[in-house]
């Protein structure tokens, strides 16, 4: 696999946003899913709670220039819950995110991160609120997150962060993106379609 | 490990593989789109050359971009027209057959697909929309998936899973007049929370469910993914098996009988083994409404708003969130409380029987003059239904806006939607902040038959008084 696909270690500064079950309308309300492209998503991410109804930035941390050039998010329990849409991942990834540290994600919200190569990791409660207070008090600082070690380090603090091992390597190994791994078993899908009753019509 | 479950059995007889990181292949049988999540993936098969694996395994509509009020091309909103042209195109290059307007069997995706015989037991059902979960409602295990997952479905038929574990949620006694399956499934949200799910599949058993139609069973699984399980199901049994007799895309004659069979033991076993359980009683069950911004947050309607101090640490931030976006108080009650809008419909109550609950209790009354009620069928086959029972005529009658069918206010994808912090008593499945349409619009989710009530009387009521 390519070598240019891994991602074991990121590296930058970190823009937190607190709040637990942020669902995927308030990370892109949908009337920005009407373009048939991802290429401007990440203009729209958090749009509505970062702009009035003039398009004045208020008091969000997306807008604030300490946290400017973040390229890791930190966010709460149940992040991304609601809808399908990879364009809430796709927002956040082009929006210059490269990893996100959080509480817990939605299912459906995971699985989008993973299949677009940004990781979704989970630290403690405790932990991320220890990672948030870093932030706030050193917004120009680095955290490191490591996949090979399952860590995040920040000043003097070192934190575990859970991953499930099926999402953890294929970040390791560059195959985040199952397509060719899926197209290289058809042989064997045909097979197993061929089993089912209803693909044949219950014949 | 759960074990003998429906959801095992479909499982194991659709792996084809375990893959080098310990995830399953999983063959999906069936693949539904829609124009909003799929344009990126055809983009990308296109860029690259590639060919779909199985064209006759996915089935297209339009649905979430669709206007309700006139849907004559080109719509008025050129971004919609845009999106629906790339479906157009793409289906066509593809081979997919495409139920649009003028097949008359056009509408959300959620509601043709058991329409149409499409959705049957036993299928790993995939599309790029979260409440796919409806599908398993039929025995199935069908769930949401993203855009770049939708590629890999239209490529090689197949997805990369983890295994989910199944918690089989009982839900024991009689429904009471005026209690509905939005109840039943507003209710379990509300007990384990919108995160409560994560990581497994329901199992929805007991008396409630087996005295279901298919179409409560249908909203009851919508809503899984609610309280944060991607998958719902239902085991099928004869009432499964009578809704599917003589669809479209059903199995005919003898094939039909060799189904039943097939099907009948796809069923949990008595022996089947769960990694969680949870057992409700009908006994409380109130008509259900939200207060709040997510599913969980909602109270039976005679409750008062919970009290602060009643959340745990953690959800205590959240309601406060809610409590200020949403403009109520805890201690209020919801009954008298004005609403501004009233929407019917959605792939959770767009149903013939949605509408039936909906129109009985509107014929009681007219839709009070502050009120916009709007009444939108869940497809061109149920609009058509509806009228030719005379709901449309009631709902017309009373005031009501009848349109096409759609998505409509569900999600704010098309002309459908709130103006400024109006309050809408809603069908639909989500009451996230700005779900509607405006960025401070607040939605109330409820059952057809008390946004009904909520139209002739302008403000939140319960039900039960009119019905029963």
């Amino acid at each position: 696999m390519s070598t240019t696909l891994k991602r074991h270690f990121f590296s930058g500064t970190a823009v937190p946003i607190e709040g637990d079950d942020l669902d995927t309308d308030r990370i892109i309300p949908a009337r920005f899913l009407k373009e048939i492209t991802f290429e401007n998503m990440g203009n729209y991410l958090f749009h509505d709670v970062r702009f009035d109804s003039q398009g004045k930035p208020g008091t969000h941390p997306l807008n604030d220039p300490a946290f400017k050039d973040a390229s890791l998010m930190v966010v709460g329990n149940n992040f991304g819950c609601g809808s399908s849409r990879e364009h809430a991942p796709q927002a956040i990834m082009r929006y210059g995110i490269q990893a996100i540290i959080g509480e817990s994600f939605a299912e459906i919200f995971a699985g989008n991160c993973k299949a677009i190569g940004m990781p979704a990791v989970s630290a403690t409660p405790h932990d991320i609120r220890l990672l948030y207070q870093y932030i706030y008090d050193n917004p120009r600082k680095k955290i490191d997150l490591n996949l090979t070690t399952k860590t995040v380090h920040f000043g003097d603090h070192t934190i575990a962060i859970d991953l499930p091992e099926s999402r953890r390597s294929v970040f390791l190994e560059g195959t985040w993106n199952a397509l060719e791994l899926l197209k290289s078993n058809e042989k064997r899908v045909q097979e197993t379609a061929k089993k089912l009753p209803y693909m044949t019509g219950f014949a | 490990m759960s074990k003998n479950t429906l959801y095992d059995k479909v499982w194991d007889s659709h792996k084809v593989t375990t893959l080098p990181n310990g995830q399953d292949q999983l063959f999906i049988g069936l693949h539904l789109i829609h124009e909003v999540t799929t344009p990126q993936a055809f983009a990308s098969l296109k860029e690259r050359g590639a060919r779909m694996a199985f064209p006759h395994r996915t089935f297209a509509t339009i649905d979430h971009i669709i206007p309700t009020l006139s849907q004559q091309r080109p719509f008025q909103d050129n971004q919609a027209e845009l999106m629906t042209e790339a479906l157009e195109n793409n289906v066509k290059q593809f081979g997919i057959p495409f139920f649009d307007t003028s097949t008359n069997k056009q509408g959300i995706v959620h509601v043709i697909g058991p329409e149409l015989g499409l959705t049957q037991p036993g299928m790993t059902i995939a599309c790029g929309d979260s409440h796919t979960s409806t599908h398993g409602a039929f025995g199935s295990l069908a769930f949401g998936i993203g855009t770049t997952e939708v590629g890999q479905v239209l490529e090689t038929q197949s997805l990369a899973l983890n295994r989910l574990k199944v918690r089989r949620i009982q839900f024991n006694g009689l429904l009471a007049p005026g209690t509905y399956a939005k109840d039943v499934i507003l209710k379990i949200i509300h007990i384990l929370g919108v995160k409560g799910g994560i990581g497994f599949a329901y199992e929805f058993g007991g008396d409630v469910f087996d005295a279901m139609s298919m179409e409560e069973r249908m909203t009851v699984c919508n809503m899984s993914i609610e309280g944060g399980a991607r998958i719902g199901y239902i085991n099928p049994d004869d009432i499964t098996f009578n809704y599917l007799k003589d669809k479209e895309y059903a199995p005919k004659g003898e094939a039909f009988k060799v189904a039943v069979k097939h099907w009948k033991s796809l069923a949990s076993g008595l022996d089947a083994r769960y990694d969680d359980g949870l057992t409700l009683h009908t006994q409380d069950l109130q008509p259900m409404v939200t207060w709040g911004v997510n599913p969980g947050q909602s109270v039976g309607v005679t409750q008062m708003l919970p009290e602060l101090d009643s959340f745990s640490k953690e959800d205590k931030k959240t309601a406060e969130e809610a409590y200020a976006y949403m403009k109520f108080n805890p201690g209020m009650s919801l009954v008298g409380h004005p609403i501004d809008v009233v929407f019917i419909g959605s792939c959770t109550n767009s149903r013939l029987s949605d509408l039936r609950e909906a129109a009985t209790v509107m014929a009681k009354g007219k839709v009070a003059p502050h009120v916009k009620a709007i009444v939108v069928p869940g497809s061109q086959q149920i609009k058509k239904q509806a009228e030719a029972e005379g709901l449309a005529d009631i709902f017309k009658a009373a005031g009501a806006e009848w349109r096409e069918a759609g998505c409509s206010m569900c999600l704010a994808m098309n002309p459908d939607k709130l103006i400024g912090d109006q309050l809408c008593a809603s069908t639909s499945n989500r009451n996230f902040m700005g779900r509607q349409g405006s960025p401070t619009g607040r939605t109330l989710l409820m059952s057809p038959a008390m946004a009904a009530f909520a139209a002739i009387q302008g403000e939140i009521g319960d039900v039960r008084e009119v019905i029963g």
